[in-house]
This record gives structure tokens, C-alpha cells and sequence, in this order.
């Protein structure tokens, strides 16, 4: 069974970075900084979330603090589904 | 309107050979489809591919001066010739023909390589002086006509596309050059002269450069925009009516030509305001063409219909669909030779085969006036921006940035909280000498990361490369001029222009005309205070000012639409091209080398599955597909054409 940080890990490098090299993806990285993701990017980003681990991201979480590193979200996914 | 192409000895004479010029002017017949012309020396060689528009009887180059020492070729218009011709007739040249060639062998005798100050007009020029033993090679101030040469084995070689360059030698390297390829993936364009091939470069825009038996030197600007000398307190009624006095005499002069003159009319305000002029201070008949989606996210049809019903136009459309734009992609990169980040180049490459279905060759269009006179999002988007970084802390403010883009489907700003980091609102527009830049450039860093390990240059930075470029002329001016700049010498120059202007035209042997262009509107538009060109978010103030009661008011008061055409919807829609399939494959990745074959597979899949993409997938999709159907085209497959028999052909041997 895959974590959360799995998984998210892998969402990213597939379709933001296109590489399964799991090296090319570190999980405090900002991905707005490494220009992992643009702000379309993070529209992509939350439709997934909600698909994936079924749940509901208001607008006002929709902040970086929550949502731009894989272990921010892996924490952020973590409060959602306790 | 033409093609041209030559040599100059740097080193050894050759004896004349005809066979040379004919191969190397033969790939760009499509320039000049009417008759061609040759002139050749021991050290000089001209050749020409004509398009007749002015003179049709004796406006046959090369063209020399009364004593046959000065000869040229040259592709594009003179629109003062008229004037200029007075003037040295007056002095006691002789003229031959009627032409507006001939007045350049004769300014050149009067002014030598200065001659270029005089022209009104869009030009690539070879002049060949005997006397001097030397080539002069020069390009019209904003890049309207192209102008390319390469050195190898003491000979430059030179012509108005690159297929000319690669055709006189079989053994020129052809090769894509991925440091330009990350420039291309970064700004759109390369930088300065460069071109994606290895070793070719361009005449810069504004710039001439002398070749002769020392060498080739350096290239000189003639003339650049000049944003340093501001109108003081000019009363706004009085910059509006001598724009609008000069809009008239741009357009008036960009109708001389003894063939109709058509224009491009997009729906939008600048396409519009020049078929306006033409039909409010001209007897020209008006035809229009425009181009038309399938798509209605693209399509602007209802406001073309207005304009046309306004104006009483003789109207016709291509309508594209994504199939029409993915079958034509292919022939679209053999004329552009670079790759492009978007598919638009494509809809007006067939807009051009409607134009010379209907017997057109000549058409004026509204492209500049967005660069000049400040119309494009990122200038609205850097004044934002900047508008958010004086009072970070304002909500207010930053729901500004939801007024930027509405029409985007996927827009970026329905979060705030992003947008404002995406858009860089904290960088401060005084220091940041590309401000305005930004966050499109940024993009370049995600387009790079495909490119294989093998086609990466450590420590190379496209943005060095564009700050040593550009640096001296951005000083002391504004953020929004200095993003006025770049554009214009990157964007406008290098792809606009390009890509999506002259290639794409003179692909059918059709030449545009540009009003907008006309340098004396730039010089008069770059001393414009910016309050002038945007007022609030209200661009292209003064311009809406100028054309009232020219133009519907709907059209004027219209929120700008970007011209897009379908990018990756057009390869994976309904069907997916074989050649797309082809090119995209790791074998042909594998070929060309320049990709990580991974990520691209990744990129493609992801295409596939949905191809409703983000605007970085889209630039990403087009850019790599491309950049393999160059290689596939200029490289892998690269054969030279012998020319069969060339019609109403003129040689001069010395």
C-alpha cells in the first residue's frame, strides 16, 4: 500500500516533471520556486487531491503553506483525511 | 517583394559559376515565383528570385548605376522612392527604370553605406560595390524582411532564408545548436544574430555590415527605438490627431503598388483601424481576408463580421480546424526554419494561400501596433504587478490580477494567493531590469528540463545571454518601456515578424505591409508618455482616441483578444497525424538526440490522455515537435534541389 508521500511523490514527477527518477525530486522542494508547477499547474493539482484522496479543498486553502513541497502536502492531506 | 541570395570571395576568386546561384536561389522561388536574376564576378555573385509588384515591365534586378560599378539585389519596398528619385534626379543620376530598386544604387553613390537613413520602407539589401571590392549587406529598421549569411571556406554566403545557405555547399555543417534551442524555449526567439543552426546568423534589425576582401565586419546600428526623449505636456487632442495624420500617410504610402492591395483583418482594433484608413482617406478598392476557427475559443468571426458590414468590405475567410492546422504544421516549419513555441503561425500560412487564390500579392495588416503603442497583457500584467508590490498587503489590490486574462479557460488567477507568487508581485519593477518578462521566461526553465542530457551546456544561461544583449538600451527608461523593448527586439523581430509574418506569407508569394511600422509612427510612439499607451488597464489609449468615429465603438471599446490558434488539441484530438506519431517516437527522439526521450514520452502520453493542457504543456508540445520536424526536414532529410529550367531569367557575367 502506497503512502500519501508516495503517491503524491509520484503525481508529481509524472506529470509535472515527466521523469521517473525519483532523484529529480526533492520533498521539501518549493515547486513554485523550481518552477515544479505554475499556477495552472495548481489548478491540476487540487482537482487530483480531491479525486485522489476524496476530499474537498476550500479556496482559502488554496496557499502555498499547504500546498508547495511534497511533504507540506503530504501533512496538509494528512489534517484533511484525520 | 523577393528573394535573394549570394556569395562574396573572402579569400580565393572563383571563376563565375551560374550553377551555384541558381541551386541556392531555387529553394526560395516561392519568394519570387515571376523571374529571376543573376550577377556575377571572380568575387561576387547576386542572385534574385522576383515578385513583381512596382514597375512590372523594368523592375528586373540586379539593377546597377549608369557606370555599372555599383550593383544590387534587394527583397521588400521603398515607399519613398518617389521622393527619393525626385531628389536625385535633381543631382544628376540617370535613372534606367521606374522601379524603386534603382534609387538605391544611386542614394548609395550619393551617401555610401548611410544610405540606408533615407529609406522609408522594409528591406534586405546586397549591395556590391566593384570599385571598393565589397559587399554591403542591411536590414530594414524592425526586421520586417529576412537576412541571413554563414562563413565557410573563405566564402560568406548569404540569402533571405536559410534553405539558399544550405543549398551553395554541400559541405556547410548543418547543425541545431541547443544553447539556442534553450534561448528559443526561453524568450520565443533567438537573441541578436543568432539563428537555431549552428554558425548561420541574421543581419540584425536596423543594422548594415560590410564584407570585404579583409574579412567580415562588425555589424553597425543605424538606427534603434529611442524611448530618451519624452513629449513634454503635449496636449492630448493635438498627439492623438498627428497620430492619426500619420497613420493616413503610413497607410496612403503602403498602397503604392501597380497590383491590388488587400488587408488582413483580425476583429481586433489595430487590423481594423488600418482597413478603416484605407477605406476613409483612400480610393483603394477594399478587399479583406481573415482567418476563422472552427474552434469558437479562437474564432473571432462576429467582430470580423462587423467590421467588414461597417466598412462595406469585399470579404473572405479560411476557416481552420484542428486537422486543417496539424496537416499544415510540417510545411509550416520548412518556411519558418526555427522552432516555434504555438501553433498560430499555421492559420495565417493558409490565410496566405486564400490571398493568392483570390490573385493578391500585397496586403496590409495591424501587426506592431501592440509592441509600439502598448496593447499586450504583459504590459497590463507588469503594471499590475507593480501596482501590488507598492501595498503588498492589499487584498484589494491583488484581486486585481483576476481583471488580467479572462479569457483563459484554465486562468492562472482563480487563486490569488498563487498568482501573486506566480507573477512575482514582490519583485521590485525599478531593479529588475527585465520585470515585465518575468514570469513568461520563466516557462523556459520547465521547457528546458526536456532536452537531453548530451544537448545541455553547463553553466549556460539564456538570461546572461539577453542581459549582455540588452542591457545598455534598457537604461534610465521605465519598466513598462523597458518591457516595450525587449519586445519589440525579441518577440516582434524574431517570431511576429518572422515566424508569423514574412515566412508564412511569402510561403504563398504573398508580401504584408505593416503602417504600424512605419518608423517615423515608432519614433512618434516611443516618445509617448506611458499614460499615453495605457491608461489604467486601457491600452492602446491614444490609438482608440485617434481612430474615434472611424470605427464602431464596439470594436474600439472591445476587450483585447489574443491572437492563439489550437495547440495541442490540434495533434491529439479527434486523430493523431502519422507524422506526429513518427516524430515523437523514441527512435526519431533518439535521432535527433537533442530530447530526454523519457520525458517526452511522459509529455506525450500525458498529451494524449488529455489534451486540455496548461499553457507550459502547450509551448512544451509545439516547441519539441518542432524542433524535430527542423531536424527531421533540415537535417536527417536534407536534399538539394537541382533547379530545372528557371523562367524569365536575366544574367549579367563580368
Amino acid at each position: 500500500m502506497q503512502t500519501n508521500e508516495e503517491k503524491i511523490r509520484a503525481f508529481i514527477l509524472n506529470n509535472f516533471l515527466f521523469d521517473a527518477n525519483e532523484g529529480a525530486l526533492a520533498n521539501d522542494a518549493s515547486f513554485l520556486e523550481q518552477g515544479i508547477i505554475d499556477s495552472t499547474g495548481v489548478l491540476e493539482l487540487v482537482e487530483w487531491l480531491e479525486e485522489a484522496f476524496a476530499i474537498k479543498i476550500e479556496d482559502e486553502e488554496l496557499i502555498p503553506e499547504n500546498l508547495d513541497s511534497v511533504d507540506r502536502l503530504a501533512q496538509f492531506i494528512g489534517k484533511k483525511t484525520s | 517583394m523577393c528573394g535573394v541570395a549570394g556569395y562574396f570571395n573572402l579569400r580565393a576568386l572563383t571563376e563565375p559559376s551560374l550553377c551555384l546561384l541558381e541551386r541556392m536561389i531555387w529553394p526560395v522561388r516561392h519568394r519570387g515565383p515571376d523571374g529571376f536574376g543573376f550577377f556575377q564576378d571572380k568575387l561576387c555573385g547576386l542572385a534574385h528570385a522576383r515578385l513583381s509588384i512596382i514597375d512590372l515591365n523594368g523592375g528586373w534586378q540586379p539593377i546597377c548605376n549608369e557606370d555599372k560599378s555599383v550593383w544590387v539585389i534587394f527583397n521588400g519596398e521603398i515607399y519613398n522612392y518617389i521622393e527619393l528619385r525626385e531628389q536625385l534626379a535633381r543631382q544628376g543620376h540617370r535613372f534606367a527604370t521606374n522601379s524603386d530598386t534603382e534609387v538605391l544604387v544611386h542614394l548609395y553613390e550619393e551617401k555610401g553605406a548611410d544610405f540606408v537613413q533615407d529609406l522609408n520602407g522594409q528591406f534586405a539589401i546586397a549591395l556590391y560595390d566593384i570599385r571598393e571590392q565589397s559587399l554591403l549587406l542591411a536590414r530594414d529598421r524592425m526586421g520586417i524582411r529576412p537576412l541571413f549569411y554563414t562563413l565557410h571556406q573563405g566564402r560568406c554566403f548569404f540569402g533571405s532564408e536559410i534553405k539558399s545557405i544550405f543549398s551553395a555547399d554541400p559541405t556547410l555543417p548543418r547543425r541545431i545548436d541547443p544553447r539556442i534551442l534553450q534561448d528559443i524555449f526561453t524568450f520565443w526567439s533567438p537573441v541578436a544574430a543568432d539563428t537555431i543552426f549552428e554558425g548561420v546568423l541574421q543581419v540584425q534589425p536596423g543594422h548594415t555590415m560590410l564584407i570585404d576582401r579583409q574579412g567580415v565586419g562588425n555589424q553597425h546600428r543605424y538606427w534603434d527605438i529611442n524611448y530618451h526623449a519624452p513629449f513634454a505636456d503635449s496636449p492630448e487632442e493635438e498627439l492623438a490627431e498627428e497620430l492619426r495624420a500619420l497613420l493616413i500617410d503610413a497607410v496612403r504610402l503602403r498602397l503604392r503598388a501597380d497590383v491590388p492591395v488587400g488587408a488582413y483583418l483580425s476583429g481586433g482594433l489595430d487590423s481594423s483601424a488600418i482597413t478603416s484608413l484605407i477605406r476613409h482617406y483612400t480610393t483603394n478598392p477594399l478587399k479583406t481576408f481573415s482567418v476563422a476557427f472552427d474552434d469558437a475559443v479562437y474564432d473571432e468571426r462576429h467582430e470580423q463580421a462587423r467590421v467588414t458590414e461597417y466598412l462595406k468590405t469585399d470579404h473572405d475567410q479560411v476557416i481552420c480546424s484542428n486537422e486543417t492546422i496539424a496537416e499544415a504544421f510540417p510545411r509550416v516549419i520548412y518556411h519558418t526554419e526555427t522552432p516555434i513555441l504555438r501553433t498560430a503561425p499555421t492559420p495565417l500560412y493558409l490565410l496566405s494561400a486564400l490571398v493568392r487564390q483570390h490573385s493578391y500579392k500585397v496586403v496590409l495588416t495591424g501587426e506592431g501596433a501592440d509592441e509600439i503603442l502598448g496593447g499586450y497583457d504583459l504590459f497590463k500584467e507588469a503594471k499590475v504587478r507593480a501596482f501590488i508590490g507598492n501595498q503588498p498587503n492589499s487584498v484589494c489590490r491583488s484581486m486585481l490580477l483576476k481583471r488580467l486574462y479572462p479569457y483563459l479557460a484554465l486562468s492562472p488567477t482563480r487563486s490569488v494567493s498563487y498568482a501573486r507568487q506566480f507573477f512575482a508581485t514582490d519583485a521590485n519593477p525599478k531593479e529588475e531590469l527585465f520585470f515585465g518578462h518575468q514570469p513568461r521566461w520563466k516557462n523556459g526553465q520547465f521547457l528546458s528540463r526536456f532536452l537531453s542530457e548530451d544537448s545541455r551546456t553547463p553553466g549556460y544561461s539564456p538570461l546572461a545571454k539577453v542581459t549582455a544583449s540588452l542591457t545598455e538600451q534598457l537604461e534610465g527608461i521605465c519598466f513598462f518601456t523597458r518591457a516595450q523593448y525587449v519586445e519589440a527586439k525579441l518577440l516582434l523581430a524574431n517570431y511576429l515578424l518572422s515566424s508569423q509574418g514574412d515566412r508564412v506569407a511569402m510561403a504563398h508569394s504573398v508580401e504584408g505591409r505593416f503602417p504600424f511600422l512605419d518608423h517615423r509612427i515608432v519614433e512618434f510612439a516611443a516618445r509617448l508618455p506611458v499614460r499615453f499607451k495605457m491608461r489604467g488597464l486601457n491600452e492602446k489609449y491614444l490609438l482608440k482616441k485617434a481612430m474615434r468615429g472611424l470605427l464602431p465603438q464596439e470594436i474600439l471599446d472591445r476587450k483585447k483578444q489574443p491572437y492563439m490558434a489550437p495547440d495541442i488539441r490540434s495533434f491529439f484530438g479527434a486523430a493523431t497525424p502519422q507524422y506526429v506519431d513518427h516524430l515523437l517516437s523514441p527512435a526519431r527522439l533518439r535521432q535527433s538526440g537533442l530530447f530526454n526521450v523519457d520525458m517526452v514520452t511522459n509529455l506525450v502520453e500525458k498529451c494524449r490522455c488529455k489534451p486540455r493542457q496548461g499553457v507550459r504543456e502547450n509551448m512544451a508540445l509545439v516547441g519539441i515537435l518542432s524542433t524535430q520536424s527542423l531536424h527531421e526536414q533540415f537535417i536527417d532529410n536534407w536534399r538539394v534541389e537541382l533547379p530545372s529550367t528557371l523562367p524569365n531569367t536575366r544574367r549579367t557575367i563580368r
